[in-house]
């Protein structure tokens, strides 16, 4: 059925039907409702320039920092201000620059990668990125009204809590919680798109290394960041509310933040490094011109390198008094993750000996980053060594190390990265010259700058001090620092000069300018909206160099999804392992609800900062709303057909739920982020029964046992109910369908009720001991789980009197009952937890 | 003036009484010490982990140098594998060989590196964070935004205080028992060993052990709020006669003013409300929110670490701390007349 390639037609225009109705269905809309875009391409670069934007924003901070410590004793910037400079540097640089980065490259890069046309939530990356964007700017802006965050990255309470009046911490916990439900929402996106949006035959021992990392990361974001939200959650009550969890005089600890914060912060150190990895990986083969050597090694080393980063958090509190087999124990960990690491690094090495080496910016790059991180690693493997921290800790030598590993392991690959596959975003190459220009200014400035911390921390000085004394032997040190500080910004000025500056005037990037194996390269330049021709079937790890023909194929629309017949956005869902096609999934196209539910979503922190409780409702009912508006409208839709032609005579279906569907992946993914910050609060209560004689205190009556009982057994009734919903409404039968849910919602508020009377009844006060405070919350927590099982429950009760859920057609009861499979553990936990372990102890 | 600084640093290491503990390795560090010193002319300082006066600081001095070396040595072998594989190899290695460098590099030569670095590390471990011996001189000290409260045991068997200098006698233990009155705290006297946290609601606990004669200076290594970098103490390790000498001297009352002008002091000083926070053992005046004052004029510095303990600089200290101190506690007394000033300040410097 496909014609003959139209060889005259100009360059970019359409050459037959097929393609025309491709390009009218994927095209961007413009003029204003260039907004409502939330293609991956779109979406994906509107996220990369603004966390560049960060990224620029943070830089500047550190020069003035450097410009305060050039000479002892300045007054260039007062102490507070000072304070909250360095406080925001680190936390833009973290939350809002390399964390996002990773994910804004991905989400532009990664349907690309896996020859898709989109990834499988749009609407989702765009909440993402609007959420982003809101929070991002709300918490950067606070520096300019002078109240800004001052507590440190780390906001070690009680300085973040007692000591702090005033709304920067505020700023900082509910701010940054939003992004990082954010950064969720976009790790959840990426984990489901490699591993149900991959192309037919790619099977798991295919997938690009890329891919690969974005698991591990995206998983990694996925367990580590929900102790931090925990962590806030705890954080901002004790400001707003006076519930004592950090307050030892009341029962709390400083040190269950720390444990908090660290059990997020160490694997974060890894979900920003790792991606860069990523990057070198994919950059290496192209210019070694061999396919990476010891794929698999790579593959279990990064697995490998995510899990033991879970492992080594308590190597940020080697100074607060633990004991000495604690702190063996942890350094051995923090020592061994040295050795994924290298194996990473080894792999890279191997691949450039074994393949024919060409030259470029990226590599240049990549082999600055070598040099860089490798030396940070190793001081790294030192500051592990816990006699050496002893010292080490807190002092400018470990600022020295981690911009080592951050700048050699993130930003260098990053700029690499930038110049390798700019064309593939805008079709124009970068200048040699100017990255050349760039590479030696960063490398130096780099070096003049962070060398010499190592130096001035061992002569004894402390981090995060406004200023320092004259006579100490810092003065000349500090002032090489400033003065490599800024050869190291310029050399970020000529990199933002060489992205900005106009290239209208330059031809057009050849297609596959670096002779690339994998399948991103297969864009056409300029570039279609369409992502890919054809979605191919795919043999190899590097398809372009294997693959004979496979472009010309692909471009010949001789694979699957050629044509867009009905004008819908379509793409390949593959199995997991081996990637067969399983589905045929319409996306949706523009639409502006996903920027109204992340502003209303953001009304709610942002007014909770205030502490303007009534707007801050209206808000959340708001995005309540227009989040149910966006399922309702654009989500399990039933197709006008069961099953659809998808090309060489496969016919896949365009409906389907359950364990195959991405839907079901994103439910699964989701809740077991849930359940992590759920779990990190139980924690919070047995960290508590560990450091008290007396816990429960014999003082508190505890929430009794006779309500928990009956709530636990309320609500569990009601998630056996929601499962014989399910398994009524797919054997069609209604009515009994209608009274079991609708029964078992009512069980579920019942259950909710009893549940909050537990600590009511017997008159816990949660201000008045930490005890108190981690059973309300733990019940708060449940409570506000069920009230969206109640919501998920009535949903799918008008779904299926509205006829957009039917026996076939039954994603959104399918989901719910996932949820609720979670909620029934979370259930059971806390009524074990609160009204159980008290009986024991 | 290098062989000056050869010597000085490893005279403790070399003269020092042996504890039992690994002198098998002793030597080693020594020689590791001595060639660190002599490539190291920018090693002093009166904060510096490498100049060390303690045996903690010492160890981890070593420590640090055996580790920097070879850092060092690992260093220039993989950036010189990089440069090779980039830019010197003129043909392909075959896939073989190019993955016995992924075992070999990545897996085996880091496996026993870091084995061999963690027994060392966990072998001078317990030394550093164990309690010191029954009997030792204990020093309770209280981290306060922004100054450092020190409890010492009187030689009559109670307890006083001072503050923001800490004395100690060479070649003995000293235990510091660390709590924190407000927001966490570090405690951290790099030339004589490792820090420990000051952790609201628990007490921690570092053992120092001084091996050199001379004045040092301690820090807050945790970020504390405002003036964190303003919170900083002198240390000054004297010979075991002397301390005990100094710490008769402390405990006792402060000694009534017989200048004149100094007597006025004394009286500016109580009228202007000075004793509501402040203590001078002896007088009127009890308060105990800032720091002690009975023998404030012996000690060094003033506004913990801050400034040299001069007239001048306490004349700025009295009428405008904040300047000196951001968000310090202390209100500025720059409505005293220039004549009661002066006065107040003699009492203060006469405190001795």
């Amino acid at each position: 059925m496909n014609r003959p390639a139209d060889n005259d037609a100009p360059e970019g225009a359409p050459k037959n039907v097929q393609e025309q109705r491709l390009l009218e269905t994927w095209r961007t809309p413009r003029g204003w409702r260039y907004w409502s875009a939330v293609n991956n391409t779109e979406v994906g670069l509107w996220y990369t320039v603004t966390s560049g934007c960060f990224f620029l924003f943070a830089g500047v901070l550190a020069l003035l920092m450097r410009v305060q410590l050039a000479t002892p004793g300045a007054e260039f910037l007062s102490a507070d201000r000072y304070n909250q400079i360095f406080t925001m540097h680190g936390s833009v640089m973290m939350f809002l620059f390399a964390v996002p980065i990773f994910e804004a490259i991905s989400i532009l890069l990664l349907p690309q990668m896996m020859g898709a046309r989109d990834l499988p939530f749009p609407r989702l990356s765009a909440y993402g990125y609007y959420s982003f964007l809101i929070g991002g700017v709300f918490v950067c802006g606070s520096l300019l009204f002078d109240a800004a965050p001052k507590g440190g990255w780390f906001m070690y309470p009680p300085m973040t809590t007692d000591y702090q009046p005033g709304i920067g911490a505020d700023i900082w916990l509910l701010g940054l919680s939003f992004i990082e439900i954010a950064s969720i929402a976009a790790a959840v996106e990426l984990i489901v798109g490699v591993l149900k949006c991959r192309p037919p035959g790619m099977r798991i021992n295919l997938i690009p290394l890329y891919g690969w990392y974005i698991l591990v990361v995206a998983g990694m974001i996925l367990f580590a960041f929900p102790p931090l939200i925990a962590g806030d959650i705890l954080l901002e009550m004790e400001r707003a509310f006076d519930w004592p969890f950090f307050d030892p005089s009341r029962g709390g600890d400083p040190l269950l933040w720390q444990h908090l914060f660290w059990i997020f912060g160490h694997p974060e150190v890894y979900i920003v490094f790792l991606p860069s990895v990523a990057l070198m990986a994919m950059i290496v083969p192209t210019f070694a011109r061999t396919p990476i050597v010891g794929y698999g090694w790579v593959v279990l080393a990064a697995v490998g390198t995510g899990f033991l980063s879970f492992g080594l958090w308590v190597h940020h509190m080697f100074t607060t008094g633990l004991p000495a087999v604690t702190l063996g124990v942890f350094s051995a960990a923090s020592q061994a993750v040295a050795i994924p690491t290298g194996i990473q690094l080894f792999c890279f090495l191997a691949t450039l000996l074994a393949g024919r080496v060409v030259g470029s910016v990226p590599l240049l790059f990549i082999f600055a980053s070598l040099a860089t991180f490798v030396f940070g690693g190793l001081t790294g493997v030192m500051v592990a060594v816990a006699p050496f921290d002893l010292q080490a800790h807190d002092t400018y030598f470990v600022v020295g190390h981690l911009h080592y590993v951050l700048v050699g392991g993130t930003i260098f690959p990053l700029i690499g990265g930038t110049y390798y596959y700019y064309p593939l975003v805008t079709a124009k190459q970068l200048s040699a010259r100017l990255g050349k220009i760039a590479f030696w200014l960063l490398l130096v400035g780099f070096n003049i700058t962070f060398l010499p911390m190592h130096w001035t921390g061992l002569l004894g000085m402390p981090r995060r001090v406004y200023t320092y004394p004259a006579g100490m032997g810092f003065e000349t040190l500090n002032l090489i620092s400033t003065v490599g500080a800024f050869v190291l910004a310029s050399g970020f000025l000529v990199v933002l000069w060489d992205i900005v500056r106009p290239k209208g005037k330059e031809p057009y990037a050849p297609r596959n300018p670096w002779d690339a194996g994998t399948l991103e390269w297969l864009a056409e330049m300029p570039l279609k909206p369409w992502g890919i021709r054809s979605v191919p079937i795919i043999k190899s790890r590097d398809p372009l160099w294997d693959q004979k023909d496979l472009v010309h194929d692909i471009d010949e629309g001789r694979f699957y999804l050629p044509d867009a017949e009905e004008g819908l956005r379509e793409t390949l869902v593959t199995s997991v392992i081996d990637a067969r096609p399983e589905q045929c999934l319409r996306v949706p196209g523009p639409t502006f609800l996903p920027m109204i539910s992340a502003a209303f979503t953001g009304g709610v922190f942002i007014f909770g900062t205030y502490h303007w409780w009534t707007p801050a409702l209206l808000s959340g009912a708001g995005a309540v709303a227009t989040i149910l508006i966006w399922l309702w409208t654009g989500t399990a839709r039933v197709p006008e057909k069961e099953a659809k032609n998808v090309g060489l005579g496969l016919e896949l279906p365009i409906y389907i739920s359950g364990p195959s569907s991405v839907g079901w992946w994103a439910m699964f993914i989701t809740m077991l982020g849930d359940a992590t910050a759920f779990i990190s609060l139980v924690f919070g209560y047995f960290f508590y029964w560990t450091i008290h004689d007396d816990f429960p205190p014999e003082t508190s009556a505890g929430p009794g046992v006779v309500w928990p009982v009956v709530g636990g057994v309320l609500m569990l009734l009601a998630y056996g109910m929601t499962i014989a919903a399910w398994r009524l409404n797919r054997a069609d039968r209604s009515g009994a369908f209608y009274f079991t849910l609708a029964t078992a919602a009512l069980l579920t508020v019942g259950g909710a009720a009893a549940l909050f009377a537990a600590p009511w009844s017997t008159g816990l006060d949660p201000t008045r001991h930490s005890y108190d405070a981690i059973v309300w919350l733990l019940v708060g927590w449940t409570v506000l789980h069920a009230m969206v099982g109640v919501l998920m429950q009535l949903y799918c009760l008008a779904r299926r009197s509205a006829g957009h859920m039917t026996a076939r057609h039954d994603a959104d009861i399918t989901n719910v009952t996932l949820y609720w499979h979670f909620l029934a553990l979370t259930v059971a936990l806390t009524v074990g937890v609160i009204a159980g372990f008290p009986l024991l102890s | 003036m290098i062989m000056h600084a050869v010597n000085q640093s490893l005279q403790p290491i070399l003269d020092r009484p042996r504890r039992a503990t690994f002198s098998w390795s002793r030597r080693s560090i020594a020689r590791w010490a001595l060639l660190a010193v002599t490539v190291c002319t920018g090693c002093q300082g009166p904060q510096s982990a490498l100049s060390p006066a303690g045996e903690g600081a010492e160890q981890i001095a070593a420590l640090f140098w055996a580790m920097a070396i070879g850092a060092g040595m690992i260093w220039l072998v993989v950036i010189g594998l990089a440069a090779y594989a980039l830019r010197i190899v003129p043909q392909p290695h075959d896939k073989r060989s190019s993955r016995r460098w992924v075992i070999g590099g990545g897996v085996i030569v880091p496996t026993l590196l870091l084995s061999i670095l963690l027994m060392f590390g966990l072998a001078i471990l317990p030394a550093l964070v164990r309690p010191a011996p029954e009997g030792s001189l204990h020093v309770e000290v209280v981290g306060v935004r922004w100054w450092w409260r020190f409890i010492y045991p009187s030689p009559d068997g109670g307890s006083f205080e001072l503050a923001n200098e800490v004395r100690l006698p060479v070649g003995e233990p000293v235990q510091f028992d660390l709590r924190s009155a407000d927001v966490i705290h570090g405690f951290w006297i790099p030339s004589l060993g490792g820090k420990v946290d000051m952790i609201p609601g628990r007490q921690t606990r570092l053992t120092l052990w001084p091996t050199a004669v001379g004045t040092y200076r301690g820090v807050c290594a945790e970020y504390c709020g405002a003036s964190h970098a303003k919170m900083a103490f002198d240390v000054v390790v004297m010979p075991r006669e002397e301390f005990d000498a100094w710490l008769r001297q402390q405990a006792q009352d402060a000694i009534d003013p017989s200048e004149p002008d100094a007597r006025r002091g004394s009286e500016v000083f109580l009228k202007s409300g000075c004793g509501g926070c402040h203590a001078v053992r002896g007088t009127a005046a009890d308060g105990s929110i800032g720091p002690d004052l009975t023998h404030f004029g012996s000690r060094h510095s003033l506004a913990a670490g801050s400034l040299e303990n001069s007239p001048d600089n306490l004349r700025r200290w009295i009428t405008e701390p904040q300047s000196i101190k951001p968000m310090a506690v202390m209100p500025g007394y720059h409505t005293l007349s220039d004549a009661d000033l002066a006065s107040l300040i003699a009492y203060l410097q006469g405190l001795e």
